[in-house]
């Protein structure tokens, strides 16, 4: 029984890891940018949340109405701007780039908002409960949450690239841009629209984190962006399912790793992780057509 | 066919004294040309003359060095190629360049994002290449090369171009696949508009061709209508030959004869 409750949590934390991975997948999947600062931008997203708590009284868990717009603003911007820029020199200046962008953040966090950890809505009784099946199986309500969210959003991710106009574009733009351009589509604007839709996923995925566990400036390249690249090397490059199946398959590995003892915890999640690298490289899901 | 009956009216493409680097090499050197409304035009020359670099500066994807690009009077020299491709100036790269994850349909979608009003839809598309409306579902991946190259002109057709240009269509595509799609010409001239084209393959461009244009390392070396030109010019306009004898007793080059055996 003991077991099974692992492979639970492992399952539903793997919605959270999802929710990391799937912004940084998009940005890879289109515009071929490794976003090093994608950790700290969802640490921003929850800073952002804190914030706008304070400020605006809004319950925790609707706010994301505000978060989610404002972080997708900021990814418009970013990606227009600075991105766009180095994307304009080559692949490897994004690496730089964004690799400078968090420790600039890091830094501005650490100047501004001090070293010190925050949360989220520690006096929600949603977030804080849990129910049990049977004696050893306890499901915390924010962890079913958090997973249906990481769902919802990558079927919305799914039925935009696959349905809608804009969506068409950015996987023509994805494929190939300069024929793209051929029949008149401004790419930098289609980047500049799926950086603002990784930005937005990135906020919620900041604000799960928050009401999950706590973060600090430090929190988005030790543990977020880590996850994140886990699961998406996991569930296989620009493959919008393999992030939530590599988030579960992270999430179960460490659960069990913890079982066995505690200290093994994120090793065991490392260990699955270096194991699909080398047997297979392309990832669980391996990417077909579609980003 | 004879001489240039538009001549008269304004040139709807004028390049003048187009000059292209890539890094260090001279690709086209002061190149100019006139392309009038309802003209077939078309540039030929061997491997490296300058000929695709002229049709993608053209389309925007190459900055000049040195002259300028009119379009309908307006000059468009520092205009973004999607800003180019809006305003009528639509390409069919070399090498069909379709989008491989979108289906057939979706690439004609996606060309029409920002299309023209004019005669061109997917359904006039379907019309045209008749089997492709069955398949429009497909991934492109899935088409043969002639289907493909069909495809690409569909996409590029459904924005209503004023002046299409036409990279190689032939690269890559049997002689009969070939004809078919040069076939297609008369039928897609009949709406109004206007076409250049870059063709290695000489006797396909001598045959489509209203005007004629041939360049050899970058340079101009031969104008004129088909009728105005002999296979002989052409020859050595196209090798680079000076002074080539009239009378070799050679076939000319568009009978279907290979090419490789004949440099300098």
């Amino acid at each position: 029984m003991v077991w099974v409750n692992d492979i639970i949590q492992g399952i539903l934390i793997g919605g959270l890891y999802a929710l990391f991975a799937c912004g940084l997948s998009l940005m890879f999947g289109v515009m071929k940018v490794v976003n090093l600062a994608h950790g700290d931008l969802a640490v921003i997203g929850g800073y952002v949340a804190v914030g706008v708590i304070a400020v605006t009284h809004i319950p925790v868990l609707w706010s994301f109405v505000i978060v989610v717009p404002l972080m997708a603003v900021l990814g418009y911007v970013l990606q227009r701007t600075v991105i766009q820029a180095s994307l304009d020199r080559s692949i490897l200046t994004t690496l730089l780039v964004t690799f400078g962008l968090s420790v600039v953040i890091e830094n501005g966090l650490l100047q501004f908002a001090s070293a010190n950890s925050h949360s989220l809505g520690t006096d929600n009784a949603i977030i804080t409960s849990s129910f049990s099946i049977g004696s050893q199986i306890t499901i915390a309500y924010l962890l079913l949450l958090i997973f249906a969210v990481a769902v919802v959003v990558l079927l919305g991710l799914q039925y935009f690239l696959s349905r809608s106009r804009y969506g068409r574009l950015i996987r023509a733009v994805a494929d190939d841009r300069e024929a793209a351009q051929l029949s008149g589509i401004d790419y930098r604007h289609v980047f500049g629209i799926a950086a603002a839709i990784a930005f937005g996923t990135v906020a919620l995925a900041g604000i799960a984190y928050g009401m999950y566990s706590q973060f600090s400036p430090t929190t988005g390249t030790d543990t977020i962006l880590l996850f994140a690249f886990a699961a998406v090397v996991i569930g296989g490059l620009g493959s919008l399912w393999g992030t939530l199946l590599g988030g579960v398959v992270l999430g179960v590995a460490q659960a069990i790793g913890a079982q066995i003892s505690g200290s093994d915890e994120f090793l065991a999640g490392y260990i699955v992780f270096l194991a699909v690298l080398v047997l297979r490289p392309q990832g669980l899901i391996a990417r077909r057509g579609q980003a | 066919m004879s001489g240039r009956a538009a001549e008269q009216g304004t040139p709807l493409l004028e390049v003048s004294d187009l000059t292209v680097h890539h890094g260090q090499l001279r690709a086209l050197d002061h190149v100019s040309l006139r392309v009038f409304p309802g003209e077939v035009y078309a540039i030929i020359g061997a491997n490296g003359a300058g000929k695709s670099t002229l049709l993608r500066t053209i389309a925007g994807l190459h900055r000049p060095t040195e002259g300028s690009i009119l379009f309908d009077g307006t000059d468009v020299t520092r205009v973004r190629p999607e800003r180019r491709a809006i305003g009528g100036i639509v390409m069919v790269p070399e090498g069909r360049r379709l989008f491989p994850s979108l289906t057939v349909e979706e690439n004609l979608q996606v060309g029409a994002t920002y299309a023209r009003k004019g005669p061109w839809t997917a359904e006039r598309v379907y019309e045209l290449f008749s089997w492709m409306k069955d398949r429009r579902s497909q991934q492109t991946a899935q088409l043969s090369g002639g289907e493909q190259q069909s495809v690409a002109i569909g996409r590029a057709l459904v924005a209503n171009p004023r002046v299409l240009l036409l990279d190689e269509l032939s690269l890559g595509l049997a002689p009969v696949v070939v004809q078919r799609i040069y076939g297609m010409l008369p039928e897609i001239l009949s709406t109004g508009l206007t076409v250049l084209l870059v063709e290695q393959d000489v006797s396909q461009a001598l045959r489509v061709a209203s005007h004629l244009q041939c360049l050899l390392e970058g340079r101009t070396t031969l104008e004129g209508t088909p009728a105005d030109v002999t296979p002989q010019q052409v020859e050595a306009a196209y090798f680079g030959l000076r002074g080539a004898p009239a009378d070799q007793g050679s076939e000319p080059l568009w009978s279907g004869s290979t090419t490789s055996s004949r440099g300098s």
